[in-house]
């Protein structure tokens, strides 16, 4: 345990040392600002049944920010110790190679979970200004945030696994980039061919990012979501560990 | 301390080790030789349990390297080739860092990082950050690392490369006084490094062993042990027809050199024909001016054994 601490320390550590993190949280803060800006914006232009979690959270701009902050939180995450070759300083000392695995999807969703601190004070300023009880329901900032760490905790995962195909960072943030991408716009699947098969409609909703979000921003907090996104974290998990053992071994 | 039984690597399409089988004693410093890839890094890789070998066995200090990994980590100190550090941690927090990898926490840390700083002379840049040391110092910061745990054996893949001669000379005066306590495996390209610090040498070539035992025994069972040099005043026919005939010589070429004419002559390892050829110029009223002998090198072994067949 001692040394999975260890290890994770390094990787958190490692995030804020390298300029793109300071990047990443400039761009994200701005722009989840601009989406609470027109949120509030929006509740204020008279009687709505949203609130304001869930006027946050379901805007474009939102999404677009939210699919490109992973690539780079990521793909520096195994890629870089390849292309450094540290990676044979690391794994010649006596810890585990999934030790190391879980080292990195933590130290990255350590950084995810600092980035979204700062947007808890929206809310909280909101409160104090507004006192509008219905627009700040208890339910729908835990659901919310819940569905935040969920898919982040998925899209980490899937970031890591394209970090470990390769020692180059760039080809690591686009084929993370290009897989969460594609799952979040299957999510859309029926908006974009309305006469698709009901069966593929079913499966596109399942796997919906947004679709989720929308429930759980209302407090609608539905256990499927759970054996989705722990299974897919899991599975990306294992094939990162495969292929990041495959890799060394066959170097 | 280290036993590899038939050990294979093969990567796609090629075999980087084939068959290789040798022991290392402890207390002995071992001099690991070959060309550029011959498969001494995949060695070293496979002993430090960073890849499996395709088949075969390895094993460190009674622990295999593959099925018995973390005991056998724990008794290596392993510096890959071009020391890969983490260029933007300080020197003690990467030796703090790699400690406690290592299992060495607390007190202890405090007392083993403090000792391998003070060892390799560190401590002016205890708080520098590792991406602005140089070359130099950042080998140094890999072998601290290789050190920390007080391992039984290093193995150092290439610890001078890239060194300058006063920085060579520190390492080797380091490895040689780490070599009381540590058994080591170490592998160089600069020849006259392991003569001067390895108990024993193996050299392999396209991934097979040439030969293993110590440098004086292979330097002796050379084909071509070395050369004598005579330069006299003789005419060169007449000088290599005399010369010819005495007992030992295998083979003499002449060059000239002004109306002097230099002769080579290879013998065979045993005989020394210095006496009889002086006496054969004095006989013959040659004037010389220099009669000498050239030592074989381990550079003549390495480049006899593993060039050997391509010239």
């Amino acid at each position: 345990m001692t040394k999975f601490l260890t290890l994770l320390s390094r990787e958190v550590k490692s995030c804020f040392y390298s300029p793109i993190a300071y990047v990443v949280l400039c761009f994200f803060l701005g722009l989840t600002g601009l989406c609470f800006y027109s949120g509030v914006g929006f509740l204020s232009r008279g009687a709505t049944e949203r609130t304001v979690v869930e006027a946050f959270f379901d805007s474009i701009p939102f999404w677009i920010g939210f699919i490109l902050i992973f690539p780079p939180i990521t793909m520096r995450v195994f890629a870089e110790e390849f292309k450094m070759g540290t990676i044979e300083t690391l794994m010649t000392a006596p810890v585990r190679d999934w030790q190391v695995v879980l080292a990195k999807f933590g130290g990255a969703l350590v950084f995810y979970i600092v980035l979204w601190l700062p947007t808890l004070l929206y809310f909280v300023v909101f409160q104090q200004i507004a006192k509008a009880d219905a627009a700040n329901a208890a339910g729908a900032y835990w659901g919310s945030y819940l569905e935040l760490l969920m898919a982040g905790m998925l899209f980490i995962s899937v970031g890591c696994f394209a970090s470990v195909l390769t020692q180059n960072q760039m080809v690591a943030a686009v084929i993370s980039f290009c897989v969460i991408t594609f799952f979040f716009l299957g999510g859309l699947l029926s908006f974009f061919t309305p006469n698709i098969a009901p069966e593929f409609r079913m499966m596109a909703s399942y796997c919906s990012v947004l679709e989720h979000m929308g429930e759980f921003s209302k407090g609608m907090i539905d256990s499927r979501r759970f054996v989705f996104y722990g299974s897919g974290t899991a599975l990306m998990l294992l094939l990162t560990h495969q292929v990041f053992q495959f890799r060394r071994w066959k170097a | 301390m280290i036993k590899v039984e038939n050990l294979t690597k093969r990567y796609a399409g090629i075999t980087a080790i084939r068959d290789l089988s040798f022991h290392v004693e402890k207390g002995e410093i071992v001099g690991f030789l070959g060309p550029n890839g011959a498969g001494k890094s995949t060695t070293m890789r496979i002993l430090s349990s960073y890849m499996p070998a395709t088949s075969g066995r390895a094993s460190i200090a009674g622990f295999d390297v593959f099925s018995q990994s973390m005991e056998a980590r724990q008794h290596l100190g392993y510096m890959p080739e071009n020391v890969p550090l983490y260029p933007d941690m300080r020197v003690t927090e990467y030796l703090n860092y790699r400690a406690t990898l290592k299992e060495i926490t607390g007190a202890r840390q405090r007392e083993r990082v403090g000792d391998v700083k003070e060892l390799c002379a560190l401590k002016e840049v205890e708080n520098r950050i590792i991406g602005t040391l140089s070359k130099g110092y950042r080998q140094r910061v890999g072998l601290a690392d290789a050190l920390l745990h007080s391992p039984d054996l290093l193995i150092l893949d290439e610890p001078t490369i890239g060194l300058d001669p006063n920085q060579i000379r520190q390492v080797r005066d380091l490895i040689r006084n780490l070599g009381r306590h540590h058994t080591i495996l170490l592998s160089t390209h600069i020849l006259p490094e392991v003569e001067m610090t390895c108990s024993r040498v193996v050299i392999i070539n396209r991934g097979k062993i040439e030969a293993a035992d110590t440098p004086e025994n292979l330097v002796h069972a050379m084909r071509t042990a070395g050369g004598i040099r005579l330069e006299a005043k003789v005419g060169k026919d007449d000088g290599l027809a005399e010369i010819g005939k005495l007992a030992g010589v295998k083979e003499v070429s002449v060059e000239a050199e002004d109306d002097w004419s230099v002769f080579t002559l290879r013998t065979d390892s045993r005989s020394d024909p210095r006496e009889e050829l002086w006496r054969l110029a004095t006989d013959r009223r040659w004037t010389v001016r220099e009669l000498s002998r050239r030592r074989a090198t381990l550079e003549d072994v390495f480049v006899e054994l593993t060039l050997g067949d391509e010239v």
